[in-house]
C-alpha cells in the first residue's frame, strides 16, 4: 500500500475581497454566520467585489516530497500556504495535514526591537513553540548558526537587516516538524548565509521531512524541489516535473506582460506573424539546448519598402533582453513587396539553458528613424532539456557558454610568459 | 517538540463553522490554554521590559498617572469646586484607591484589543496558541495593578490610615474587576478589529463611564443617584472592594456576587467568541 499523503488539498477555494468597505462588512457577516453555525453549509457564492484567490485547487504531497509552489504575485500561493498553516480556513473544500507543521514564513516573529538578541531568541522560540529548557539547550547552537557572537546582547534594532534575518532563521532552524512550510525566506541574507540555509533545508529533506516552498527564485526552486505546482489566477495550471514547470511559469509571466504591438501611423508594411520551426522544418515550441531554431517572418505591405531592416531581440521573462541582432549585421538586405513578403532566419545551436524565451521583432525601413512595426512576444519558445545543475556541478542559469578546461604546467608556461613580456 | 510523538497529529481544515463540532472546539480551547502559558509568560516579559527599556524614569511611569489624577481631584475637592459626601478615610486615600481599582478595570478592557492589534504581524504569519495573547494581557494588567498597589500602601502609611481585616478580600475584588474588564474586552475585540470606530470611542466611553461609577465619590444610596449602582455593573464591585479595605462592611454584597457570576459567564462567552472570530479576523487583517 502506498503511504498516505501528508498533505491533502481537496478542491479548495478561498474568496478574497480587495475593497476594504466590503471586506470589513463581509468579515462581520462571516462572523455572524460562524456564530449561528451556518458557515460552510451553503454553496460557495461570490458576493459583490469578491473573487477567488484560490480556485478549486487539489493536490497531494507524499511523505518526504519537496514541492515548490510557484506563480506570479497574487496567483494565490501565499493564501494557499496560509490555509495549509491553519491561519485562515478554506471557503470550500478540505485540507488535511498529517503531522506537525512548522512554518518558516515570518522570520523573527515576535521580536521586540528594543530588546537584545538574547532576549528575542527566547521570545521568538516561544512563539514557535519551544520551551525555555529547549532554547537553553540550543542557545549556543543558535548563536553559532546566526554568527552573532558579538552582537547577541545588543538590541536588535541596532542589527543590520542581514543580522536580523540570520537570527530569525537560526531560531527557526531548530524547528523539527514533519511538514515545513517556507515562504520566500531564502531570498534574504548574503550568499554565504543563503548557502547555509540551503544546506539546512537539504538536510531536512534528507531526514525525510515534507517541504512546501513558495519562491520567485527559480534557481532556488530548482535546487530543492522534486516537483512544482504552478498557480495562475488562483488555479493550479501545472503539477509535475520541476524544469518543465518552471518553463510553464515563465511562459505565464511572459503572457501576462502586456503584449504591446506598436505600429507607425499609416505604416507601409508590418509584421504579420512569426513562426518557429526546428532544423527539419517541424513547427515546434519546445527545444533542447544546442538545437537549431528557424524563424519564419511573414511581412504584409501596402506599398513597397526598399532596403528594410528586421531587428530581433531574444528575451527572457525574468531577465529581460538577453541579446539582439539586426538583419544588416550579416549583410542581409531585402525589400518588402506588397502584399506579402516572407523571410527566414536561423539561430543555430541555441546557447540557452532550461527556461522560457520569446522573440521581440521590430521592422524598420532603411533610415534609422523609419520605424514601421514592433511586436513583443512575436514568438515564444521553451528550452526543456537537458537538466541544469543548481549545486555547482554542471551548467546553470540562462546562457550556455562554450568553454573548455586544461591543467597549466606552471614551470614551462611561466618561463615562457616571462620571456615574452620582456 | 524534539522527540516525535507516537501518534501523528492530524489537522483538518474545512469551511464549516467550528461550532458544528463542539467537542473538537472545546478540546482545542483547553489544550491551547494549557500550552499557551510558556508563550504568554514570554510575551508578558517582552511587553513589560520593552515598554520601560527605552525610558529614563522606568517604572515611575506606572506610578505617575494615578498620582497625578488623584492629585487633581484632591485639589479640586479641597478648593471647593465640587463636594463629595463623607468618606471614612481622608479623601486623597479614598480617591487613590478608587482610581487604582478603576484603572485595573479600564486596563483590562483595553488589553485584549491592544494585544491582538500589537500582534498583527505574528497573527497573520504564525500559528501559535491564540490564548497566549489574552493570558499575556491579563498578566500586564496584574503587573500594573500590583505596582499601583505598592503606591496605595505607601499612601496608607503616609496618611496614617489603617485597613480593616476584610482587606484580605481585596485581591478577590480586584481580580473580579480585571475579570469583568477582560470579558468586556474580549466581547468587543472582534468588531473592534474590523471597525476601528470601537477603538476610537473606547477611551472616551471609559472616561465617561468612570464618572458614572463611584470612583471619585462614595456610592450614592438615594434615588436617583442609586441608579448608578443598580444599572452600572462596575459600581457594586468597585465599591465593595474599596469598602473591604476601609469600612469593613460592604453595602452591595449581593450585587457584587451577582456581577461576579455574570463575569464568569461573560469570560467564557468572550473566550469562545475570540476563538471563533480570530481566523475570520486574520483573513480581513491581511487583506
Amino acid at each position: 500500500m502506498a503511504e498516505a499523503p501528508v498533505v491533502q488539498v481537496e478542491q479548495v477555494s478561498k474568496k478574497f475581497c480587495r475593497r476594504l468597505r466590503y471586506s470589513l462588512w463581509y468579515g462581520l457577516t462571516d462572523l455572524a454566520a460562524e456564530l449561528t453555525g451556518s458557515n460552510g453549509k451553503d454553496e460557495l457564492q461570490l458576493r459583490q467585489a469578491e473573487f477567488l484567490a484560490v480556485d478549486d485547487v487539489s493536490f497531494e504531497i507524499r511523505p518526504g516530497e519537496c514541492i515548490g509552489l510557484i506563480g506570479h504575485n497574487g496567483a494565490g500561493k501565499s493564501t494557499l500556504l496560509k490555509m495549509l498553516n491553519g491561519l485562515i480556513r478554506p471557503d470550500k473544500g478540505r485540507i488535511t495535514m498529517r503531522g506537525r507543521v512548522g512554518a518558516l514564513i515570518e522570520l523573527g516573529a515576535g521580536f521586540s526591537p528594543v530588546l537584545t538578541g538574547r532576549e528575542n531568541i527566547y521570545i521568538n522560540g516561544a512563539v514557535l513553540g519551544f520551551s525555555k529548557q529547549e532554547i537553553d539547550a540550543k542557545f549556543d547552537e543558535i548563536v553559532d548558526f546566526a554568527e552573532l557572537h558579538d552582537a547577541i546582547d545588543a538590541p536588535v534594532q541596532t542589527y543590520s537587516s542581514g543580522m536580523y534575518v540570520r537570527l530569525g532563521f537560526a531560531v527557526a532552524a531548530q524547528l523539527n516538524p514533519d511538514i515545513f512550510l517556507i515562504d520566500e525566506i531564502l531570498a534574504v541574507g548574503d550568499v554565504a548565509f543563503r548557502m547555509k540555509c540551503f544546506k539546512h533545508l537539504l538536510d531536512s529533506k534528507r531526514a525525510g521531512k515534507t517541504i512546501v516552498v513558495v519562491s520567485h527564485n527559480m534557481i532556488d526552486i530548482n535546487r530543492v524541489c522534486d516537483r512544482v505546482v504552478v498557480m495562475e489566477r488562483g488555479r493550479k495550471i501545472y503539477d509535475s516535473d520541476v524544469s518543465a514547470g518552471i518553463a510553464t511559469y515563465e511562459k505565464v509571466l511572459s503572457t501576462r506582460r502586456h503584449a504591446s504591438d506598436q505600429r507607425a501611423a499609416d505604416a507601409a508594411a508590418w509584421i504579420d506573424k512569426v513562426e518557429l520551426f526546428d532544423a527539419v522544418g517541424n513547427r515546434r515550441e519546445d527545444y533542447q539546448t544546442g538545437e537549431d531554431l528557424v524563424a519564419e517572418v511573414t511581412l504584409a505591405a501596402k506599398r513597397e519598402v526598399g532596403n528594410a531592416r528586421l531587428i530581433v531581440h531574444v528575451m527572457n521573462p525574468s531577465l529581460g533582453t538577453l541579446g539582439s541582432f539586426a538583419s544588416p549585421h550579416k549583410g542581409f538586405a531585402f525589400d518588402i513587396e506588397p502584399p506579402i513578403t516572407a523571410l527566414r532566419f536561423r539561430m543555430p545551436k541555441l546557447p540557452l539553458l532550461i527556461g522560457s524565451y520569446s522573440l521581440m521583432v521590430s521592422l524598420y525601413g532603411s533610415g534609422i528613424k523609419d520605424f514601421l512595426h514592433g511586436m513583443t512576444d512575436a514568438a515564444t519558445f521553451k528550452i526543456i532539456a537537458p537538466a541544469v545543475n543548481t549545486f555547482g556541478y554542471g551548467v546553470c542559469h540562462t546562457v550556455n557558454f562554450e568553454h573548455d578546461w586544461e591543467l597549466v604546467n606552471l614551470q614551462t608556461e611561466t618561463k615562457l610568459r616571462v620571456s615574452q613580456s620582456r | 517538540m524534539s522527540t516525535a510523538p507516537k501518534t501523528i497529529p492530524i489537522s483538518i481544515y474545512t469551511p464549516a463553522s467550528q461550532l458544528t463540532e463542539p467537542g473538537r472546539l472545546f478540546r482545542g480551547m483547553l489544550r491551547d490554554m494549557v500550552i499557551s502559558r510558556e508563550l504568554a509568560w514570554r510575551l508578558l516579559v517582552r511587553n513589560i521590559s520593552s515598554r520601560y527599556r527605552h525610558t529614563l524614569f522606568g517604572y515611575v511611569w506606572a506610578f505617575l498617572p494615578p498620582i497625578m489624577t488623584a492629585g487633581v481631584f484632591v485639589f479640586l475637592q479641597k478648593a471647593g469646586y465640587f463636594t463629595v459626601g463623607q468618606t471614612q478615610v481622608p479623601y486623597a486615600v479614598f480617591v487613590l484607591a478608587g482610581l487604582i481599582l478603576w484603572q485595573a478595570f479600564a486596563d483590562a478592557v483595553h488589553a485584549p484589543l491592544r494585544l491582538v492589534q500589537q500582534s498583527h504581524a505574528m497573527l497573520t504569519k504564525v500559528n501559535f496558541p491564540r490564548e497566549s495573547l489574552i493570558l499575556a494581557g491579563v498578566g500586564e494588567v496584574l503587573f500594573a495593578s500590583l505596582i499601583r498597589l505598592v503606591l496605595l500602601v505607601l499612601a496608607l502609611f503616609w496618611f496614617g490610615v489603617g485597613v480593616q481585616w476584610t482587606a484580605v478580600w481585596f485581591p478577590f475584588g480586584m481580580l473580579a474587576l480585571i475579570g469583568m474588564g477582560i470579558a468586556l474586552g474580549l466581547l468587543i475585540t472582534p468588531v473592534a478589529i474590523l471597525y476601528h470606530d470601537v477603538g476610537q470611542a473606547l477611551p472616551f466611553a471609559l472616561y465617561l463611564w468612570m464618572f458614572l461609577t463611584p470612583v471619585i465619590y462614595p456610592a450614592p444610596t438615594a434615588w436617583p443617584g442609586s441608579l448608578l449602582v443598580v444599572l452600572n455593573p462596575v459600581s457594586p464591585v468597585l465599591d465593595t472592594t474599596r469598602d473591604w479595605l476601609f469600612s469593613g462592611s460592604a453595602q452591595f454584597l449581593t450585587g457584587f456576587f451577582a456581577v461576579c457570576g455574570l463575569t464568569v459567564l461573560a469570560l467564557l462567552a468572550g473566550w469562545l467568541l475570540y476563538r471563533l472570530a480570530l481566523p475570520i479576523l486574520i483573513e480581513r487583517m491581511s487583506a
